[in-house]
C-alpha cells in the first residue's frame, strides 16, 4: 500500500482508513481449517479411487494415477455442471480450488459460461479464461526449477539414464 | 426547474401511472418475494442465453408496467433505459423489441434512478405525455462479465455483493393520482480511492453521501421531510460506512428512517449473498415493488431513493484504476408537494 499512498489525496487515505475499518476481515483461521479438510477428503477419494484400480482392475499403482484422475475430473465437471461445485467452493476455499478438481472446474465452468458465443469462440477460445494463466506460469516455474535443478546437478546433462 | 446546484423541482407533478418489478427465483426466496408482481423460477428464463434471459425479464416487466398504467405501447412517447452489460445490450435489445423511441443511459447501478429523474423531467417539462424508465441486471450476465464463470468455484470474500436478477420499470404521465415524483438531484463522480471491486459498498458509501447532502442542501429542507430514505445497493459494508460518514459530517439523517435496498432484498440469514444485493435491478425492483406498494398503502408518504452505481469495467480494474461512484436521488411522494 505504501507505494500507492503517494497518488492518494489526504481527503481519499483518511476515507480509506475509515472504510478499512469496516471492512469484515477474512476468517483466515477457519478457512484454512475448511480447506484442510475439503483437500484432505478429495485426496482421500483420489486415494480410494487409485486402490480400487489397482484391486479390481489389474493396474500397477504407477499406472493407475492416470486413470483416477480422469475419473477425479469427471467428477468436477459433472458437479460444475449441476451447479454444485461453486456452492462446494464458497465453503471450502482453496480445499476445492487447489486439487485437480479444482483446475477441471474451472475449465468446465468457462466452457459452459461461454457456450452461448459459440463452438469455437466462445467454448475453444474462453476455455482457458482462468485456467490459462495457472498453465503459463505453471510452465515457467517448471521450467526455471528445471534450470535450476541442471546447475545443481550438471552430471545429469546429456540425458541421464 | 432548477433547485440549488444539481436539483430538480417537479412543479407539474408526474405521476407514477404504473410500475412492475419482475426478479429470478433466488430473489424469491427473500423476505420482498411478496412484492414483486413476477416470481421466475427459471434463471435462464426458458432462453437459451443468460443475455436473453435479462432482455426478456425487462421486456416482460415493460409490457406489465403498460397494463398495469391502463395504455397501450403506442402512447408511450420514450423510453429511458439502462443495464450493466457492455453497450447496454439489455435495454437496446428490449427497446428493439418494444419499438418505443428509445433514450439509452448508463449509470451503472444508479441507473434505475438517473432513468427515473430523467422521465420525470421530460414529462415535467411537456416534452413528452408518457415517459417510461427502466433499470435491469441479472445475476449471471452480470458475474460473467464483472467477474467470472457463474459455475467457478472461487470464495467470495464477505465485502463481495450478489448482484440481482430483475427488472424494474414504472410509466410516467402528466396527470393522474399519486404517487408523483417530487424532485432529484443528480449526483457527481466521488472516487476515494478504492481498489477493490469485491468491496463496491465500500467504494459508493461517499457518493451516497455526497447526493443525499446536496439533495438537502438544494432543496432546503431536512431529512426528517421524508419517511424513509433507501440507498440503492451499498449493503453492510456501504451502509456501515455511509452512516459514520453521516455521523462525521454531523448531518442528522436519525430524523427519518435510513435503509439500504441491497440489505432489504434477500435474508442473510438463510441466502449467501455475503455483504448484500448489488445491481440496476436492485434499487429498481426494490422501490417500484416493495416501496410503491407500501407507499400505495399509505404506510410511507415521502420516499427519497438514492441510487447508487459503481462506474468501473472490467478493464479499469484489471488496469489498477480506482472505482469512480455515483448516486442519484429522487424524491416520491402521495401528494403534491407544496413550494
Amino acid at each position: 500500500m505504501s507505494s500507492n499512498d503517494k497518488k492518494f489525496t489526504p481527503v481519499q487515505q483518511e476515507y480509506q482508513t475509515l472504510a478499512k475499518k469496516h471492512e469484515p476481515k477474512r476468517p483466515v483461521l477457519i478457512n484454512c481449517l475448511k480447506a484442510f479438510l475439503v483437500g484432505g477428503l478429495i485426496c482421500i477419494i483420489g486415494q480410494a479411487i487409485q486402490e480400487m484400480f489397482v484391486h479390481w482392475a489389474g493396474f500397477d499403482e504407477k499406472k493407475a494415477s492416470n486413470p483416477t484422475v480422469a475419473v477425479l475430473i469427471f467428477l468436477s465437471v459433472v458437479l460444475t455442471s449441476l451447479g454444485v461445485y461453486d456452492k462446494i467452493a464458497q465453503w471450502a476455499g482453496a480445499g476445492s480450488a487447489v486439487p485437480v478438481t479444482g483446475f477441471a472446474n474451472t475449465m468446465s465452468s468457462a466452457a459452459i459460461e461461454h457456450r452461448s458465443e459459440g463452438l469455437v469462440l466462445g467454448v475453444g477460445g474462453k476455455m482457458f479464461k482462468i485456467a490459462g494463466p495457472v498453465i503459463v506460469f505453471g510452465v515457467v516455474a517448471a521450467f526455471v526449477v528445471g534450470i535450476v535443478h541442471l546447475i545443481l546437478n550438471p552430471h545429469e546433462l546429456g540425458g541421464g539414464s | 426547474m432548477l433547485k440549488g446546484h444539481q436539483s430538480w423541482i417537479f412543479e407539474n407533478n408526474p405521476v407514477i401511472a404504473g410500475t412492475a418489478a419482475i426478479v429470478g427465483p433466488f430473489e424469491g426466496q427473500g423476505p420482498l418475494a411478496h412484492d414483486f408482481d413476477i416470481v421466475h423460477g427459471d434463471l435462464r428464463l426458458g432462453q437459451d442465453s443468460w443475455e436473453k434471459a435479462e432482455r426478456t425479464l425487462l421486456e416482460e416487466a415493460a409490457n406489465l408496467a403498460i397494463e398495469k398504467a391502463g395504455i397501450t405501447k403506442e402512447s408511450i412517447n420514450f423510453l429511458i433505459g439502462g443495464d450493466l452489460m457492455n453497450q447496454i445490450i439489455s435495454s437496446t435489445f428490449a427497446a428493439r423489441t418494444l419499438q418505443i423511441p428509445y433514450i439509452g443511459v448508463f449509470g451503472a447501478c444508479s441507473t434505475s434512478m438517473e432513468s427515473l429523474a430523467l422521465a420525470a423531467n421530460l414529462v415535467n417539462s411537456g416534452s413528452a405525455k408518457y415517459v417510461m424508465s427502466s433499470a435491469c441486471s441479472h445475476n449471471a450476465t452480470a458475474e460473467k462479465q464483472f467477474r467470472y464463470p457463474t459455475e467457478y468455484g472461487s470464495q467470495k470474500p464477505p465485502t463481495a455483493q450478489y448482484s440481482v436478477t430483475g427488472a424494474g420499470v414504472s410509466v410516467l404521465t402528466q396527470h393522474g393520482e399519486g404517487p408523483y415524483v417530487t424532485s432529484a438531484t443528480m449526483g457527481r463522480v466521488v472516487d476515494m480511492g478504492i481498489t477493490d471491486p469485491f468491496n463496491m459498498g465500500a467504494a459508493m458509501a461517499p457518493a451516497a453521501v455526497d447526493t443525499i447532502q446536496a439533495h438537502f442542501r438544494d432543496l432546503q429542507i431536512e431529512p426528517g421531510y421524508y419517511d424513509l430514505i433507501v440507498t440503492g445497493d451499498l449493503s453492510k459494508v456501504g451502509y456501515a460506512i455511509a452512516n459514520e460518514l453521516f455521523d462525521k459530517h454531523k448531518f442528522p439523517i436519525h430524523q427519518t428512517v435510513y435503509k439500504d435496498c441491497g440489505m432489504m432484498m434477500y435474508d442473510y440469514e438463510k441466502q449467501t449473498v455475503q455483504a448484500g444485493g448489488s445491481g440496476c435491478g436492485c434499487s429498481a425492483t426494490v422501490t417500484y415493488g416493495h416501496l410503491l406498494r407500501r407507499m400505495r398503502e399509505k404506510e410511507l408518504n415521502r420516499i427519497l431513493v438514492v441510487a447508487t452505481g459503481a462506474l468501473l469495467s472490467p478493464i479499469s480494474y484489471q488496469q489498477g484504476e480506482t472505482i469512480p461512484c455515483i448516486a442519484h436521488a429522487v424524491s416520491i411522494e402521495n401528494e403534491v408537494r407544496k413550494l
